[in-house]
C-alpha cells in the first residue's frame, strides 16, 4: 500500500496553486478501471477532487512529460516517486527543461504493481484492493483472489534501487535510502550462458517486438526531437522491420543511444505490448559501466559527467574490458 | 599466419572484413604495410575515417548487415590521437558496444579495436592476417545478418 | 452440430493439420499468439491474442516485389507465392467483425490482390468468448461474443468442444472430421450462449454507446476543445495501431540490398511524427491532429464512407496496451458527454 494519499496530495496541491506557486499540477487521472490511470493536467481543486488518483497503478514516470510543459507558461507541479528523480536529475543535467518552471514534491512508494501479473490472476477484473502486504483482486465473474503483494510488483519495483529522493522542492514523508538490489542478478544469468543460448534467448525475445515504438516514446533519456529511426534520409530508418536484423539493430542502438544516461527506471519494460524485457539491455550496459570505469548512478546528480563522454588514460582495452564482462569462460 | 594458409583451410570461404582505419595513424599504417610489400588479405575492405572516434556503432551494425563478416577499428594508439583524446571514447564506446554483441550471443571474436601507428606497417599487416584467420575460423556471420543483402 | 471431447482435442487439429496449415493462439511469455499448429502446441487459454488475426491477411511487413538491376535494365520480380487453404482456429467474435473492415479497404476496387488472396484461402473456425474481459466492449459496435461469424462457430465448455458450420467451406471441413466427433443436439452450446449473455451484463463497459457517432458528425467533433486534454499525455508511440486489429494504414518502403530493390510494405501508425509525410511534410504537424485523426477515422470518417459501419470492433487491445491509458473508450465518453445507452 502506498505511504501517502490522494487526500494528502490533493491539499498539497490545492495549497501550492492556492498560494500561486504553481499554475497548473501534472497528476494522474482516473480511469474506467482501478489499473486505468492516464497523465494529466489539473487546474483546480474541484478538477482534482474529481477525476485525480493515487495508488498502486501510478507507475508512469512523468520527468520526460516536463520537456514539453516547460515550454508553457507558467510553473507546474509534479509529484515525482524517487526513481523518477533520476529521470529528472538526467534531464536537467542534459538541459532538456528549464529547472524553474517546475515544482517537485517528491513522494514515498512502496512499489507500483504489474498489471500484466493483476491480470494473469483472474479473469475480468472488477477492483484491486491493496490491504498492505496481501492485494485482492476482485473479479467480475469467479469472486474474490487474494495474493501477496510482493509477487505483483514488476522487476523494476521488486528490484527498485532507491528509495531515496535525488532532487525536489518539497518532500512528503520520511525520505528512504539507497538500496543494495539485486538489479543485476538477471544479467549476470545471462552473461553466464553459453553464446548460442543468449543468442537464442535474445531472438526470441526480439522477435516478439511491433515496433510501436513505445519504448523509445516512453524513455525519459530518449528525448531527441528528431528520432534516427524516424528519419527516412538516415539510412537506418527501418519502419519495414522485415527481418531479425533490424529489431536487434534498433534494440541495440537504441540502448546503446541511452547508455551511460539511463537511470534504469524501467519504463521501456513496462510499457512493451510484447513483454519484451527491454531493461535487460540497459543494465548489460549500466552494469559494464560500474565494471569498468567504476560506480555510476545516471541521475544521482546534476552536472555529472556521463561515463561515454569522459575517459582516463588507463581505461581497459575493449577485448580485455569484454573479457572482463565474461562469464561463462 | 600467412594469407596463403588462410587460403589452403578454407579453400572456398573468404571472410568478408571491414576496417575503419583512422586517418593520421592507421590508414597511413596500412599504407606503410603497402610499400614494404607485406601481404596482407584483399578481403579487409579498408575505410578511412578522419579519426576512429568517428565510428558509430551504427556504422558497425551496418557493416554486418550488408555481408561484413568481421569489423576491425584502428586508430592511433592511446594519447597520440591527433584530435588529443578522440580514440580515448573510442576505447570505452567499443568496449560497452563489443560487451553487448557479446551478451547478445553474437561471437565476440568478429569485432576488434587495434592501436597502429603511422610506422607501424608490420603490425598492420600482422593485424590483418591474424584477424581474418580469426573470423575464417568463426566462418560466415548468421547472426548479424541481414537475408535481403545475400543472394 | 458436431462435438469432441476436449481430451481428444488434438486428434482435431491434428486432423484438420492433415489438410492445411491450421493456426491457434498458444501462449508465450509475451501473451498469446497465433503460431502454426505441431505436434506438442496447446491451444492458450487467454480470452486473445495480443496482437489481433489481421496478420494474417495483411500482415506486418510483406514483400511487394523486387527490382533486378543489370546496367541498365530493370528487371521486376513477383515475389508472390501462390498462397495454399489455411485454418485459423479460435478467432474470437471481434477479431472477425475486423475482417469485415478490413475488407471494406482492400476489397473495394480497386482490390487489393495481394489481400484478397489469402481472404480467400482462409478458413475461419471462430470461438465464443467464455469470459468476457473488464476491457471488453464488442456490443458497443453490435458484436455477439456469444455467437461470432466465421465458416465454423465453436464453443469451449469444460470438457468439450461444440463446432457449428455456418458456411459452406465450414461445412464441407465438419465433412472430412466427422470419423472423430459426434453429433450434437446444440443443448450445451446455447447454454453456453446464455451464460456468456449474462455475463456480458456485467461488464464495465457494457452499457457504452456509440450513437452520439457517425459519418455526419465531422463539423460537430473535429473541432472539439476536448481533444486537447484526451491528446495531452499521448506518447506518440504505435502501440494502439498496431495491436488494433482495424487498423490498415501503410507505408512502401524500398530497400537497397546493394544488387537490387526490394520493395515492401509495412504497417504504418497515424500517431508517427513521419506518417504520411510528403516533400511539404507531415500534414498533421501536432500529436493532438494525429491524435484526433485515428479517432475521428474509426468513429466519423470511416462510418462516412462504409455505409455507417466503424472501424472499431470493441476487443479492448488498446484499452490494456496503451502506455498511457488512452482510449477509444474515453475518447467516446469524453466527446459523447459521457452518454450512456438507459439501463
Amino acid at each position: 500500500m502506498q505511504a501517502v494519499t490522494r487526500e494528502i496530495l490533493i491539499n498539497k496541491a490545492a495549497e501550492l496553486l492556492g498560494n500561486g506557486t504553481v499554475d497548473r499540477v501534472f497528476g494522474w487521472k482516473k480511469g474506467e478501471f482501478s489499473y486505468d490511470v492516464t497523465p494529466a493536467l489539473f487546474t483546480t481543486r474541484e478538477a482534482m477532487d474529481a477525476d485525480f488518483v493515487f495508488g498502486d497503478f501510478c507507475g508512469a514516470n512523468f520527468s520526460k512529460y516536463l520537456v514539453a510543459e516547460t515550454r508553457k507558461e507558467g510553473k507546474v507541479l509534479v509529484f515525482l516517486k524517487p526513481c523518477d528523480t533520476y529521470s529528472f536529475n538526467q534531464l536537467l543535467t542534459e538541459h532538456r527543461f528549464d529547472r524553474e518552471k517546475v515544482y517537485v514534491v517528491g513522494i514515498p512508494c512502496s512499489g507500483m504493481l504489474d498489471t500484466v501479473k493483476i491480470k494473469a490472476v483472474a479473469e475480468g477484473i472488477a477492483s484491486v484492493e491493496d490491504n498492505g502486504d496481501r492485494v485482492t483482486v476482485h473479479s467480475l465473474f469467479d469472486g474474490d483472489v487474494t495474493v501477496s503483494r510482493n509477487d505483483m510488483l514488476p522487476d523494476r519495483c521488486k528490484n527498485c534501487k532507491s528509495k531515496k529522493h535525488v532532487a525536489y522542492d518539497e518532500l512528503i514523508g520520511e525520505d528512504g535510502e539507497v538500496i543494495d538490489s539485486g538489479r543485476f542478478d538477471e544479467v549476470e544469468k545471462l552473461e553466464k550462458m553459453t553464446p548460442d543460448e543468449r543468442f537464442a534467448f535474445w531472438q526470441n525475445e526480439l522477435s516478439r517486438c511491433i515496433r510501436c515504438n513505445a519504448c523509445r516514446d516512453v524513455c525519459p533519456a530518449c528525448t531527441c526531437e528528431k528520432c534516427v529511426f524516424d528519419n527516412p534520409d538516415s539510412g537506418v530508418e527501418n519502419k519495414a522491420a522485415a527481418n531479425s536484423f533490424e529489431e536487434k539493430m534498433f534494440h541495440i542502438i537504441r540502448a546503446f543511444h541511452v547508455a551511460g544516461r539511463c537511470t534504469d527506471c524501467g519504463e521501456c519494460s513496462r510499457v512493451c505490448p510484447q513483454h519484451i524485457p527491454l531493461h535487460l539491455l540497459n543494465r548489460k550496459f549500466i552494469k559494464d559501466i560500474n565494471e569498468f570505469y567504476g560506480d555510476y548512478q545516471a541521475g544521482a546528480e546534476v552536472g555529472s559527467r556521463a561515463p561515454l563522454v569522459n575517459y582516463t588514460a588507463d581505461d581497459p582495452e575493449p577485448a580485455e574490458a569484454v573479457e572482463r564482462s565474461h562469464h561463462d569462460a | 599466419m600467412s594469407m596463403k594458409n588462410i587460403e589452403n583451410n578454407n579453400e572456398t570461404y573468404r571472410p568478408l572484413i571491414v576496417a575503419f582505419c583512422c586517418n593520421w595513424c592507421s590508414y597511413a599504417g596500412a599504407d606503410l604495410a603497402g610499400n614494404n610489400r607485406l601481404a596482407y588479405p584483399a578481403d579487409v575492405k579498408i575505410i578511412r575515417v578522419p579519426c576512429s572516434c568517428r565510428v558509430n556503432p551504427t556504422f558497425i551494425l551496418r557493416a554486418f548487415q550488408r555481408g561484413a563478416d568481421g569489423v576491425i577499428i584502428c586508430g592511433c594508439h592511446p594519447g597520440d590521437c591527433h584530435y588529443t583524446s578522440g580514440n580515448y571514447y573510442t576505447r570505452r564506446r567499443m568496449s560497452l558496444m563489443f560487451s553487448m554483441l557479446d551478451y547478445l550471443g553474437i561471437e565476440r571474436e568478429r569485432t576488434r579495436v587495434e592501436w597502429v601507428s603511422a610506422a607501424e606497417g608490420a603490425k598492420f599487416a600482422a593485424t590483418m592476417n591474424d584477424f581474418c584467420e580469426t573470423v575464417a575460423k568463426l566462418g560466415k556471420n548468421k547472426r548479424l545478418e541481414d537475408l535481403r543483402c545475400k543472394q | 452440430m458436431r462435438k469432441i471431447s476436449l481430451d481428444r482435442i488434438n486428434d482435431l487439429f491434428a486432423a484438420i493439420a492433415a489438410e492445411f496449415r491450421l493456426y491457434l493462439p498458444v501462449d508465450t511469455n509475451g501473451g498469446a499468439r497465433y503460431e502454426e499448429w505441431a505436434e506438442g502446441k496447446i491451444l492458450s487459454d487467454e480470452l486473445n491474442t495480443v496482437r489481433s488475426a489481421k496478420d494474417f491477411f495483411f500482415p506486418q511487413t510483406e514483400n511487394l516485389m523486387d527490382f533486378k538491376t543489370e546496367g541498365k535494365k530493370i528487371e521486376i520480380v513477383d515475389t508472390r507465392s501462390e498462397t495454399e487453404d489455411f485454418v485459423i482456429f479460435g478467432v474470437k467474435a471481434c477479431d472477425v467483425r475486423s475482417f469485415d473492415v478490413l475488407d471494406r479497404v482492400f476489397l473495394a476496387e480497386p482490390q487489393d490482390s495481394f489481400y484478397k488472396n489469402r481472404r480467400e484461402h482462409s478458413l475461419i473456425l471462430s470461438m465464443a468468448c467464455a469470459k468476457p474481459h473488464e476491457t471488453c466492449f464488442c456490443t458497443t459496435f453490435g458484436i455477439d461474443p456469444s455467437a461470432p461469424m466465421g465458416d465454423i462457430v465453436c464453443y469451449k465448455t469444460e470438457d468439450a468442444l461444440y463446432m457449428d458450420a455456418k458456411t459452406e467451406k465450414g461445412a464441407a471441413l465438419l465433412k472430412k472430421i466427422e470419423s472423430i466427433t459426434v453429433e450434437d443436439n446444440g443443448e450445451a452450446a446455447e447454454k453456453q450462449k446464455k451464460v456468456i449473455r449474462e455475463r456480458l451484463e456485467k461488464l464495465p463497459l457494457h452499457n457504452l454507446t456509440a450513437d452520439r457517432f457517425g459519418g455526419d458528425k465531422t463539423a460537430e467533433f473535429f473541432k472539439a476543445p476536448e481533444w486537447k486534454e484526451l491528446s495531452a499525455s499521448c506518447l506518440g508511440c504505435g502501440t494502439c495501431t498496431f495491436v488494433c486489429p482495424t487498423c490498415q494504414c501503410y507505408d512502401i518502403k524500398d530497400f537497397n540490398t546493394g544488387h537490387g530493390i526490394k520493395r515492401f510494405r509495412c504497417w504504418d501508425s497515424c500517431m508517427y511524427s513521419e506518417f504520411t509525410k510528403m516533400s511539404a511534410g507531415q500534414p498533421r504537424l501536432t500529436q493532438l491532429e494525429r491524435f484526433r485523426q485515428r479517432f475521428m477515422h474509426k468513429l466519423v470518417y470511416f462510418p462516412a464512407n462504409n455505409d455507417g459501419m466503424f472501424a472499431c470492433v470493441g476487443c479492448g487491445r488498446c484499452l490494456s496496451k496503451c502506455p498511457i491509458q488512452m482510449n477509444i473508450v474515453k475518447v467516446m465518453k469524453t466527446l459523447g458527454k459521457g452518454e450512456e445507452k438507459n439501463v
